[in-house]
């Protein structure tokens, strides 16, 4: 049995794109928090901290889920995949990027990162959805900015469609 | 918006979380998904001072197919059930239900237990739970128990789940002959909080007479309810009973009043979608025997 005080700080290392990392996180230390300020990776966006906007989503042990619903001390030994995975080391963009940047699937990008790495699981899981596959899925974001059509086109285009 | 401070407690084995909920009873929440609790704990809404976390006890993510019943560990997740093939086939109400429940990137980490412990008026799988008849197991430091689903949810957020117990695992009963189901709701946005959803299970003589009914409600009153239909058995399985069921059942309701709906509103829904999903559950219940 593991048990953490409420205000003690334990180590928590797991690996992030590869990369094994760690920091220290008290019990209520949210994992986007943790992501964002022990580990310095920004990528990850903070919206409505309830599971609503989709924003935070990451893929943890293969799901694709919010990561502001995780505390960082239930993630210790967790493989993780954020969107500073995607590009290549030299900056060169994924082709579910590429997509992206070539239907103008973002504008102010704050859901993008999370739409992401959605949209990643859900190609791996299904290569070649449909588009009302796609709509269903992108139900569990929230896009101010687009209107989700050119996020819908960019997904089909990256399932080769 | 961030949680209070809590101690975190992990067991890894059913005795060590027995342990934990005789030490801490009331003053712990235990997490599963988190998909639920994790919301109320960021906006405070509750403020435990342990949460224990249920995630490594593996035994409860089983799920067994029985002759009568599937039961399903509190530690399944939506999505796993919806990849079940035997959950699916077995328990066609819940294959419908789910899809409407949270959205892909919530139900691969919310569990069916979680849903049911938690005990949102408007969520699908306790209205699934009870308009099925089935129950909840439960596991205290004292013993187990099983209580049937109509009985367990007492109000919003409220259920017969005493401080010590855990929610183990979920009973549903398998899909029976001559029986058809259907499931709706109406949400702002797919996947949100149902303003209002209805699900059936309606058996269909060889007659074409409605011969057993189960009429749930979910968002209407502040848990999910069986509408007292009694009066319709014996009546034919057609769309006018289904009209006449769903504006009897809507005058009866007292639906509560948020900021989503008035009760007006939500008696209409009751009507409209109450209906629509009555005839297709028996339209469902034709095919079901027609098939076998």
């Amino acid at each position: 049995m593991l048990r953490i005080k409420p205000d003690q700080k334990k180590r928590v290392t797991l690996t992030v794109n590869g990369k094994q990392v760690s920091g220290f996180a008290e019990p209520r230390l949210l994992l986007t928090d943790f992501l964002r300020h022990e580990l310095n990776m920004y990528g990850t966006h903070v919206g409505c901290e309830h599971g609503v906007c989709g924003a935070c989503t990451i893929i943890i042990d293969n799901v694709a889920t919010r990561s502001c619903l995780r505390y960082a001390v239930q993630c210790d030994g967790m493989e993780l995949r954020t969107v500073e995975g995607l590009a290549d080391a030299d900056g060169t963009l994924n082709a579910l990027q590429k997509a992206f940047n070539e239907n103008g699937a973002l504008q102010c990008g704050f859901c993008t990162a999370g739409i992401l790495m959605s949209a990643t699981k859900f190609l791996q899981e299904n290569p070649k959805p449909t588009r009302e596959e796609v709509v269903d899925m992108l139900s569990g974001h929230i896009c101010r900015c687009t209107g989700y059509e050119q996020i819908v086109r960019a997904i089909l285009q990256a399932g080769g469609q | 918006m961030k949680p209070v401070a809590f101690e975190y407690c992990r067991p890894d084995t059913m005795d060590e979380a027995m342990e934990l909920l005789a030490e801490f009873g009331g003053d712990a929440s235990v997490i599963s998904g988190g998909l639920s609790l994790g919301a109320m704990l960021n906006m405070r809404l509750v403020r435990p001072a342990a949460l224990i976390d249920i995630n490594r006890l593996d035994d409860l993510a089983d799920i067994r197919i029985g002759d009568a019943t599937a039961t399903t560990g509190a530690l399944v997740r939506q999505a796993a059930a919806m990849n079940f093939p035997g959950v699916m086939s077995g328990v066609p109400l819940l294959a419908k239900a789910l899809p409407w429940v949270g959205h892909y990137q919530t139900r691969s980490r919310g569990t069916l237990g979680g849903s049911v412990a938690h005990a949102d008026p408007s969520a699908e799988i306790p209205l699934t739970l009870v308009t099925l008849g089935g129950a909840v197991k439960l596991q205290s430091p004292g013993g187990t128990r099983e209580v049937p689903a109509r009985e367990f949810f007492l109000g919003l957020l409220t259920t017969d789940r005493r401080a010590d117990e855990l929610v183990t695992s979920l009973v549903w009963p398998l899909r029976r002959e001559k029986t058809g189901y259907a499931f709706e709701e109406i949400a702002q946005r797919h996947g949100d909080f149902a303003i209002t959803a209805v699900a059936a299970e309606a058996t269909v003589g060889n007659d074409g007479n409605i011969a057993d009914l189960s009429f749930g409600l979910g968002g209407v009153e502040d848990r999910p309810i069986v509408a007292d239909t009694a009066g319709f058995i014996g009546k034919p399985a057609t769309q006018d009973t289904a009209d006449e069921i769903a504006n009897t059942v809507a005058e009866a309701v007292d639906p509560m009043i948020d900021m989503q709906a008035n009760a007006d509103y939500r008696r209409q829904l009751v009507r409209v979608l109450g209906a629509r999903v009555l005839s297709a559950a028996f339209n469902d219940a034709k095919s079901a025997r027609e098939a076998s």
